[in-house]
Order: C-alpha cells, then sequence, then structure tokens
C-alpha cells in the first residue's frame, strides 16, 4: 500500500521550517522588549539598574540561554537555507545540512552555557 | 482519514527573477542582513555576555561606558536598523501566510509598520541623545569619568 498523499514532503526541512519561524517570532517581540528597556537609560540611571537587576535572577538566566540557543538556531538555519537556494551542491545534502546545523548549535551552546551558568550562579 | 489534497504542479513557473521588483528585493535583503547580522549579535552577545563579568556587568555605568564611544553608537545603530527591518519583514511574510480575513491582515499590517517606525526612531534617539554623565545624578552609578568633568 502506498502511503496517503502529504502536502509536508520535507522531513527534516520542515521540521527545520517550524523552528525557523518561532525562534524568529521570539526573537522579534525580545527585540521590541530589549529596546525599550535599553531607552530606560534616557529616564535614570536607577530605572535602568532596576529593571536590568531583573535579568540578573535565576529565572531569567534561563530565559537568557533559551534566548542564546533560539538566536544561535536561526542563525545557522538560515544560512542553510541560502547555501540550499545558492549551490546545487547543498540542495542535494541538504539532510545532513541540517544535522550540520543541531551539531553547530550543540558546539556554541557547549561554549556558552558553562560560562553564563557560572557569571550567574558561580560568582565568577 | 482522507489525505491531504493532491499538489498540482504551478501553471507558470516562479522563480526569484519572476517574482516582481519589490518580492525580489525583499528576497536579497533577508539575505544580506541576516548575515550582517548574525556577526553583529556575535559581537553583541560576547561583550554583553560572555566576556568581562557577563550579565553581572550590565548596569548604567557598562552602557554609559560604551555609549561615550562613537564606534558603539554606530555599530548598535546598523544592528538596531537591520535587525528592525528583517525582523519586521520576516513578521510581514508570517502574517500574509496567516492572516486570511483581509481586515485583520491590513490591521497587522499597519499595527507591525506603525511598532516597526516608533521602535526604530526610539532606539536611535537613546544611541544618540544619550548622556552618560545626567547632571544631579548618584556618582556611584555613573561612569568614572564623570568625575573629571
Ligand atoms: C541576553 C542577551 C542580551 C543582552 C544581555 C543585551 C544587552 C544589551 C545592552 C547592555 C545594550 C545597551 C547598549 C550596548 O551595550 O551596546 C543593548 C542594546 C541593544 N541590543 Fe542587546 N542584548 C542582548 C541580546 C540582543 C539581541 C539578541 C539583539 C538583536 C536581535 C540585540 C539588539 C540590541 C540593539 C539593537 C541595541 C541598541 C538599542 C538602542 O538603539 O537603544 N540585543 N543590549
Amino acid at each position: 500500500m502506498s502511503p496517503l498523499p502529504t502536502l509536508y514532503r520535507g522531513a527534516e526541512g520542515m521540521w527545520m521550517w517550524v523552528v525557523h519561524r518561532t525562534t524568529g517570532v521570539a526573537i522579534f517581540f525580545f527585540l521590541l522588549v530589549h529596546i525599550l528597556d535599553t531607552a530606560l537609560v534616557r529616564v535614570s540611571p536607577e530605572a535602568y539598574n532596576d529593571v536590568i537587576g531583573h535579568y540578573k535572577t535565576p529565572l531569567y538566566t534561563f530565559i537568557e540561554a533559551g534566548l542564546v540557543a533560539a538566536i544561535t538556531l536561526h542563525a545557522l538555519n538560515g544560512l542553510r537555507v541560502i547555501a540550499v537556494d545558492r549551490w546545487t551542491w547543498a540542495l542535494r545534502h541538504q539532510k545532513m545540512l541540517v544535522w550540520g546545523v543541531w551539531i553547530g548549535f550543540a558546539i556554541v551552546m557547549a561554549g556558552f552555557l558553562p560560562r553564563h551558568l557560572m557569571h550567574a550562579f558561580g560568582g565568577a | 482519514m482522507t489525505g491531504a489534497p493532491e499538489l498540482k504542479a504551478p501553471k507558470k513557473a516562479v522563480s526569484h527573477s519572476t517574482l516582481g521588483r519589490a518580492q525580489r528585493w525583499s528576497w536579497i535583503f533577508q539575505r544580506v542582513s541576516g548575515v550582517l547580522l548574525i556577526g553583529l549579535i556575535a559581537v553583541h552577545l560576547t561583550v554583553n555576555l560572555v566576556m568581562g563579568d557577563g550579565i553581572n556587568q550590565i548596569d548604567f555605568a557598562f552602557v554609559a561606558g560604551k555609549l561615550a564611544n562613537p564606534f558603539w553608537q554606530w555599530f548598535d545603530f546598523t544592528m538596531l536598523v537591520l535587525a528592525m527591518i528583517h525582523g519586521a519583514n520576516g513578521m510581514r511574510m508570517i502574517i500574509n501566510d496567516y492572516a486570511q480575513t483581509p481586515w485583520i491582515a491590513a490591521t497587522l499590517h499597519w499595527a507591525l509598520r506603525i511598532s516597526t517606525v516608533v521602535i526604530v526612531i526610539l532606539g536611535t534617539l537613546v544611541l544618540f541623545t544619550f548622556d552618560p554623565c545626567p547632571a544631579g545624578s548618584d556618582p556611584s552609578l555613573l561612569p568614572s569619568f564623570c568625575e573629571d568633568i
């Protein structure tokens, strides 16, 4: 029996498309809030320090890690999309490139996370 | 369970050269700005979050120390403009994909345009009208170079 026809023919590529959209939307809304919080430097030093103080709490430590994760995935997958559009070699190996994105992501997070957690919790 | 509808081949071939001027520029812009933003944001996150004391170092004195330098003013300005247009352009495509009702789509497009313009103007004013040593502030909150003024 042949499988049902489906609109989703991309497998790995389709999941990366979902990841790219969700991380893109999340980063956009972060950026709106981020420019507003930076604008507090025009209000007063106290106002800025007060609000930025919240970024140094344990809850925000994880939100920041999530943000860096989202940025890294969006960036690496964006490069994959450009490559697949540009070179037939990349198009033929696009599934392999999806794994490349996840490996690159793992490397960046392995470098970033210990350092960030040490800043946040280790007093380093 | 019924399957998804058969995919029909498009009547006319669609390629990036047949998209039309505006869409073609939007396509090119997303790629060029995307690559530039990777470099800009990597530096931004390294300087603010990885180097020195990481997240703990960020306070008014830290930002004042950076924004007193024209290099960081223009660096942040480039990042602000590219990131906002890149993000707004992405959001525009998402609205086109999901908002089926015309008046809802129109409202969302206008909300997006207005918030993008307001945020870019606000961010630019902050970067270029910033005063690192505001008069009458608690000196312990200001960067050390304010003492010499
Ligand atoms: C948790 C991660 C982040 C931290 C701690 C952080 C911190 C800061 C700080 C301290 C400033 C003040 C000026 C300066 O340092 O240059 C700033 C400004 C800025 N940041 Fe970030 N940032 C983060 C992530 C991001 C990301 C992911 C983006 C882009 C998508 C971004 C875009 C900007 C822009 C455009 C400005 C200038 C705002 C303005 O025009 O007033 N930041 N950030």
